[in-house]
């Protein structure tokens, strides 16, 4: 029962490695996973100690396709096909970490991360900490997260906030391809366990990609050509990715994670703050784009980090606007929606003109797809959130 | 008679089972089974000097467990979790491994920390609940103590399979190549985690070693709630060879462990190893075993003690002294003197430092707390009011 990783061939060998550096942005257009599997390419081609591991994500490329073609190209020993164990992946992961590699974790729907779910937060979350920061664990877990698909049942959930409770995790969400493609290889190079929530209703939208940006990509900033960020003033998000830190594998990576670390206004606006991430940034969008048309100025924030929480640009923003809406898929009980409140109503009291509203899943299991559409977050039910913030 | 489900063994352990190796009887007197003939060849080159060796660490191994005990006693420590009976499983599978090799213990493994290298008293910042780890694992290829159950047995396969990577099996160069030991108890073989660690390293073939100490006890719950059958019948399942061992025989499970890990080094893929053996001392000093278990059971067990059992084999192969006893005592007292003082001299960490290591990078809502708090502590010191 041997098998390729019991070779002793040389990691590495006859990889292909990155080009050199461009000195032109390389734009282009690419859907959403393929946006993905590009930044992993960029990350598997330029750092011989990344890996990727999931179920069926080697020969099938993935039951989204978002490691298409990587197996093919970087080999068995760096892109596995793992048995089918969720916290057997991201058990081994950790140990293979503690060798010194950057395990990227593919766990094939957001209703089977439960079974790792110790390991992520018993394991992965505390060894930084219990090591008293003499042991680093570089893995990335990616998770397909979401509804709107039609699927059955556990393959439509928003399970982010179980691990923006725990401490020792980042987790994230990137809404567009451009963030996708830079936000991965961030999270690659991350010394800290990242878990990268991918909004799976979004896989096949399109966008403008620098495929030299990204700390794998080519250049050191990881600027996506997005609205300018507001995250500067008076963040407190400024971690960066520079040194080691006691990394235990990689190169040493020159960005400052601002993706990874930062909100980022996508649209500005005087009226109200509307704060989404993942996939409601495109519903926030429309929504703006609809009130608008009725003379309503709203400016729409993806938070892209949920942990940490980039409550700066969200409170700067609420200070112009004095009023606030959530949006997510996520049950909006005990949610990031009411994380965002309580800061918002903390931080902002005096310039609020209304509650701040939360627009997010019921307090119910993920219902029925023909159902879906009712649970989600629409265009209307954010519209009605906007309509009761701005009655006040 | 009707017989009675999870009724524990009493009287007969399952050590007293056919096939379990064991080259050492209670009694000191080597055993002649020549179906362990292979494993008599490789405990024949421990010479006196190398069996007193491990009969001093099993020595400082009890002594540092009941000092340790004491000082929970005595208020010093918030809990402690011993090792004592099992000191045999620990010390001959500990001295089995190369120093290169990497072993991921559970929370009572003080023997194997022994044999790293580790300074025993620097386990007890973790018992005295001043940090959760206490030693950086790769000074000693010793993880951290791990306490949820049986996960670690994955991270050793993941790490074993990092070592795959490396090129560090089956190079042919008995120097360079490394395996890794993980050890759980028998509570732990129900765990799931366990089990995927199995199937993990099965189909990779990974060069990992999993060392069940089993100790007839998870905390108040036999054996034979856990499986029906031995531990080690459930290896083969998976694709990976199990043996079973009496855990209280020193030599025998050197020997077991040794061929173990030459197996996994040169690329012969996991093992599974069932040392039988007992915990004479509590789950925990939080913990009441006349609860559960018999007086005659604990008789069964102490009279099969790992550390006498060596003595009287020492002593029946003139490997013993009176001199070389003496002076195995005065370390084990100075070690106890030196435990008291350590843990007597360990104080209270700056509540600041809760905020540190979380995260590796800097993480803005850590760092706020952190600074809030340490705002909120100086109001007091500055004698200012909130």
């Amino acid at each position: 029962m041997s098998t390729t990783t019991s070779t002793a061939a040389p990691v590495g060998a006859g990889i292909p490695r990155a080009e050199a550096p461009a000195t032109v942005p390389a734009t282009t257009r690419l859907p959403f996973a393929k946006a993905i599997n590009a930044g992993l390419r960029a990350a598997l081609a330029a750092e011989p100690k990344v890996l990727l591991m999931g179920e069926d994500i080697g020969r099938l490329g993935g039951v989204f396709r978002v490691t298409d073609g990587l197996q093919a190209d970087f080999g068995t020993t760096r892109v596995v096909d793992s048995p089918l164990a969720e916290s057997g992946i991201v058990g081994t992961a950790i140990g293979l970490a503690m060798r010194g590699y950057r395990p990227v974790c593919e766990i094939q729907f957001d209703g089977f991360i439960f079974p790792a779910f110790d390991q992520i937060t018993t394991q992965l979350a505390k060894m930084h900490y219990r090591s008293a920061g003499r042991l680093t664990l570089p893995v990335v877990i990616r998770v397909p997260f979401g509804g709107g698909i039609g699927a059955v049942e556990h393959h439509s959930e928003s399970p982010e906030a179980l691990f923006a409770h725990t401490a020792g995790l980042r987790v994230v969400s990137p809404s567009s391809p451009a963030d996708a493609y830079v936000m991965i290889q961030e999270a690659i190079a991350s010394p800290d366990p990242v878990l990268f929530f991918e909004p799976k209703s979004r896989y096949w939208e399109k966008g403008e990609v620098d495929t030299t940006a990204g700390p794998y990509g080519g250049v050191s900033t990881s600027s996506t050509g997005e609205a300018g960020s507001t995250g500067e003033a008076g963040s407190t998000g400024d971690g960066g990715l520079t040194g080691d830190a006691g990394s235990t594998g990689g190169r040493p990576v020159e960005t400052d994670a601002a993706t990874l670390n930062r909100a980022v206004v996508v649209r500005p606006g005087t009226d109200l703050t509307l704060v989404a991430y993942g996939p409601t940034v495109a519903t926030a969008l429309k929504v703006a784009a609809t009130a608008a048309a009725e003379g309503t100025s709203i400016e729409v924030i993806d938070l892209r980090a949920i942990s940490p929480l980039d409550s700066a640009t969200v409170v700067a923003s609420v200070q112009r606007t004095g009023r606030c809406v959530v949006v997510h898929e996520a049950p909006a009980l005990y949610g990031v929606g009411a994380e965002i409140a309580a800061r918002v109503t903390e931080q902002c009291f005096y310039r609020l003109e209304a509650p701040v509203q939360r627009v997010g899943g019921f307090h119910t299991p993920y219902p029925p797809a023909q159902l879906e559409h009712d649970y989600l977050p629409s265009l209307d039910r954010v519209l009605d959130a906007v309509d009761r913030a701005l009655s006040f | 008679m009707t017989e009675t489900i999870n009724q524990p063994a009493v009287v007969r352990g399952a050590d007293q089972d056919p096939g379990v190796v064991r080259l050492v009887d209670p009694e000191g007197r080597r055993t002649a089974d020549p179906a362990w003939d292979g494993y008599r060849e490789r405990v024949a080159r421990l010479d006196g000097a190398a069996l007193r060796g491990l009969y001093r660490d099993m020595v400082i191994t009890r002594r540092f467990d009941d000092e340790a005990t004491s000082l929970q006693r005595q208020g010093e420590l918030a809990l402690f979790a011993q090792a004592k009976g099992q000191e045999a499983a620990q010390i001959g599978s500990g001295r089995a491994l190369a120093p290169r090799d990497f072993a991921f213990p559970s929370y009572r493994e003080h023997g194997v920390a022994l044999t790293r290298g580790l300074d025993l008293p620097e386990i007890l910042h973790l018992f005295r609940a001043q940090e959760h780890g206490g030693w950086d694992p790769n000074e000693f290829n010793f993880h951290l103590y791990t306490l949820v159950i049986g996960s670690h047995a994955l991270h050793a396969t993941g790490y074993a399979m990092g070592v795959q990577r490396d090129g560090l099996v089956g190079t042919g160069d008995a120097d360079k190549d490394m395996a890794v030991v993980a050890y759980f108890g028998d509570g732990a073989t129900s765990q799931g985690d366990v089990s995927e660690a199995l199937g993990f390293a099965a189909v990779n073939n990974a060069p990992v070693v999993f060392f069940c100490q089993n100790n007839q006890w998870a905390i108040s719950v036999p054996t034979s709630t856990q499986s029906r059958v031995p531990i080690a019948d459930r290896g083969p399942g998976f694709g990976v060879p199990s043996v079973r061992v009496d855990g209280n025989d020193v030599l025998a499970c050197y020997a077991v462990t040794a061929e173990a890990l030459e197996r996994a080094r040169g690329g012969g893929g996991p093992t599974l190893i069932e040392a039988i053996t007992f915990r004479t001392g509590a789950h925990t000093t939080s913990d009441d075993p006349t609860r559960y278990r018999t007086r005659e059971e604990e008789e069964y067990w102490e009279a099969r003690d790992p550390i006498a059992r060596l003595e009287a084999l020492l002593r029946a192969e003139g490997g013993w002294d009176d001199a070389f006893a003496s002076e195995v005592q005065a370390e084990a007292e100075a070690l106890g003197v030196r435990v008291r003082d350590f843990v007597r001299g360990l104080r209270k960490p700056d509540p600041l430092t809760m905020f540190d290591h979380v995260y590796a990078t800097e993480h803005a809502i850590n760092a706020a707390e952190r600074q809030w708090f340490s705002d909120y502590q100086a109001s007091f010191e500055s004698g200012e009011q909130r």
